[in-house]
């Protein structure tokens, strides 16, 4: 059976008998203006966002090439954050750690409990608890972010101490998990910033993993239990496979999300300070590129430090469009070994 | 599909609930809005219209406060302040985007980034610019250390514990200054702003100045001492109100909302608590140090002199002694004699600043008298 995600029959793609592609007109109607007008619309729609991407790339190479010139110390090896005089130093690495580090952590949380929250919605609860708890669910992604910022901040961060301290004690001798001696308190992490991340994505994992694990046509769920299979063996077998180019993708959205979230990053997150060490733990402070943006640029009032902070919002574009980019590419295997 | 639409009910519900909660907590800062209003001289001379500025966020609310008061005693009158920041308010300002600037220091009279800001407002006015010092903001120690109420610090131990080189209360270099308080073997917390802001730079002015060598960074918008990094005022207040051993340097008014504990500053002549009347007398103590009517001041931060506040920051506005358009150099002069009037600025001082002390009120009046 070729389905892909879709839903839509492989027959579509075959071209038609007169050689014209799938799900062309005939072209007996050309030029009607109804026609016409929506496919042109159409058209400059597509066309809108494509142009605007680009445009918004060309503004921000535009803008961070100056102050990239004028930057004195490495822009992607250095530690330095010094945009102010006539030599600025700046560089990314603690921000692309930061960055990275809490977008990880957000996923690792986030897709498994999607996932799971997707099963448990389209595979076992009964019909009238599974609408409710999706729309439950969908009331998450109308959350404003600065909400879930604050929330962390003020009641949800206390309880993540205790949740660090297990961390810390159980695998404190991998550096990554060690809390540092004079580190922040425990809600202004990297890790605590990652689960809020979590919670943030969680819904857009949910809700296209939801779409797709329903589409998974009833034969191929029927057939996994009519040979015997138990709910979990029919799940692994026959939903699993069949959504993973959309839980994929569903993850990868979600990733755009982590790594771009500016408000509740930015008022949870501790900052370091000048010169501090590099820290390797999770349990550390510091800066995401967004939050680093959101910080600076009330203030930056010169060419050079609005240009590094452009830099690092540059970066931050690259980092989200390859994250797509491996996105696209997985999602297009897939659906080859799929068909 | 109707679990969508629960869904955006339910959104717009909580949504809806959130927007006014935020309106309940918000407005402690604006109690007694309407003092100064009507009794205010500036109802004489009202105008109608708009007037705009935009600026340091450090006087937003005592300019919104003027502004409110203003308003309701001259109808048809609004005048807006958009808290982007010093250099941003300046740069609009020579832009002709805004009608006057607030900022957290006078123009700068010397070269920055290939401007000369003194020159280029004096060009786009085609008049002297003038910086009218408005709003005295005193910038508070704000601690937070279990069993202890008082607290004395010199700039040296200020400069000692912003620079991490004391890290637990119980030094003795805080115990000198302290005797007769028990202090608490608590690890220091310092918190610093994280954005780049006019706090910070007035505040590290003040420990370069007055530290004696304790302090040695160039004082910048950007921290450079140790500790931990919070967001704005709110993120440095809730992080210290939050942690045993927490310390920052903050608006007072932030120190005060939050119940922090505020430090009084012994610079030699004696520990000097933080009040409107300890603040004015460091203002007034400030040298003038422009001509005329530009009436930047010099701060001196390591004033001895006794009662006397020394880590503040002085807001200016900053105009064109004589604007291109007649009109709105008289509406400038109606509002700004009305924030300068001593009702408004009594009423500040709830807010957390001080008001101007009289000797320097009356310069500031004379000048705007001679705005045109």
């Amino acid at each position: 059976m070729s389905t892909s995600i879709t839903g839509r029959s492989a027959v579509d793609e075959l071209p038609g008998p007169d050689g014209r592609g799938p799900l062309h007109g005939d072209g007996a109607g050309t030029g009607r203006l109804g026609d016409r007008l929506f496919g042109g619309a159409a058209t400059a729609s597509g066309i809108f966002v494509i142009a605007l991407v680009t445009l918004v790339g060309v503004f921000l190479v535009a803008q961070a090439i100056p102050a990239l010139q004028a930057d004195q110390a490495s822009f992607l090896t250095s530690r330095e954050w010094a945009t102010a005089g006539a030599e600025p130093r700046f560089g990314i690495v603690d921000l692309l750690w930061a960055t990275v580090v809490t977008a990880v952590i957000a996923m690792a949380i986030a897709v498994p409990l999607g996932v799971a929250i997707a099963l448990f919605i389209t595979q076992y609860a009964p019909a009238w608890l599974s609408r409710p708890a999706a729309a439950t669910i969908d009331l998450l992604a109308a959350v404003p972010s600065i909400v879930f910022g604050f929330w962390g901040l003020t009641i949800a961060g206390q309880y993540f101490e205790p949740v660090a301290t297990v961390i810390d004690r159980a695998l404190g001798w991998i550096p990554f998990f060690a809390q540092p001696e004079d580190g922040p308190s425990a809600k202004s992490t990297l890790a605590f910033a990652g689960v809020i991340l979590a919670i943030m994505v969680l819904p857009i994992v949910t809700a296209i993993s939801r779409e797709v694990f329903a589409q998974v046509p009833t034969a191929h769920k029927e057939g996994a239990l009519a040979l015997g299979a138990t709910q979990w063996e029919m799940i692994r077998t026959a939903v699993l496979p069949f959504g993973k180019p959309g839980v994929i993708s569903a993850a990868m959205l979600g990733l755009g999300r982590a790594l771009g979230e500016t408000l509740a990053v930015t008022i949870l997150l501790s900052s370091l300070n000048d010169g501090a060490a590099f820290s390797s733990s999770i349990f550390s402070g510091g800066a995401t590129f967004a939050s680093k943006i959101a910080l600076g640029i009330q203030e930056a009032n010169t060419a050079t430090s609005t240009g590094a902070l452009i830099a690092a919002g540059l970066v931050l574009f690259v980092l989200t469009f390859v994250v797509n980019a491996i996105a696209r590419v997985v999602i297009e295997r897939r659906k080859a070994f799929s068909e | 599909m109707k679990t969508l639409r629960f869904g955006q009910l339910a959104s717009i519900a909580l949504v809806g609930s959130i927007a006014l909660a935020g309106c309940g907590s918000d407005n402690n800062s604006g109690s007694g809005t309407t003092a100064g209003a009507g009794s205010s001289s500036a109802a004489s001379d009202c105008f109608t219209g708009t007037l705009n500025a935009e600026g340091s966020s450090a006087q937003k609310n005592a300019f919104e406060e003027a502004a409110a008061s203003y308003k309701a005693a001259c109808t048809g009158a609004q005048v807006n302040y958009n808290p982007t920041g010093s250099g941003a308010g300046i740069k609009q300002f020579i832009a002709g985007q805004v009608d006057f600037a607030g900022s957290d220091s006078a123009l700068k009279t010397e070269e920055k980034d290939g401007v000369v800001e003194t020159d280029a407002a004096a060009a786009f006015c085609g008049s002297p610019a003038w910086n009218i010092p408005m709003v005295t903001g005193p910038i508070a120690i704000a601690f937070n250390v279990k069993g202890v109420d008082s607290l004395t610090l010199t700039p040296a131990v200020a400069a000692d514990i912003f620079t991490g080189k004391i890290t637990t209360w119980n030094d003795p270099k805080i115990a000198a200054v302290n005797s007769g308080v028990s202090l608490p073997s608590t690890a220091i917390k310092v918190f610093f702003r994280s954005d780049e802001s006019g706090t910070t730079e007035n505040f590290t002015k003040y420990l370069a100045a007055a530290s004696d060598g304790g302090w040695t960074a160039e004082p910048a918008k950007k921290w450079t001492g140790k500790g931990e990094g919070k967001e704005k005022s709110a993120g440095v207040a809730e992080g210290v109100k939050s942690t045993d051993g927490g310390i920052t340097y903050v608006e007072w008014s932030y120190a005060k909302d939050n119940d922090l504990g505020v430090a009084k500053i012994d610079n030699g002549g004696g520990a000097v608590e933080l009040t409107g009347e300890t603040v004015g007398k460091a203002v007034e103590a400030a040298k003038p140090d422009g001509e005329g009517n530009d009436l930047r001041l010099k701060l001196d931060y390591a004033t001895k002199e006794a009662d006397a506040y020394p880590i503040l920051l002085v807001t200016y506005e900053v105009v064109c002694s004589k604007n291109k358009d007649a009109q709105k150099g008289k509406d400038i002069k109606s509002f700004l004699k009305h924030f300068a009037s001593s009702d408004v600025q009594k009423s500040l001082e709830e807010i957390g600043y001080a008001p101007l002390p009289s000797s320097v009120q009356t310069k500031v009046e004379a000048a705007i008298e001679a705005l045109s």
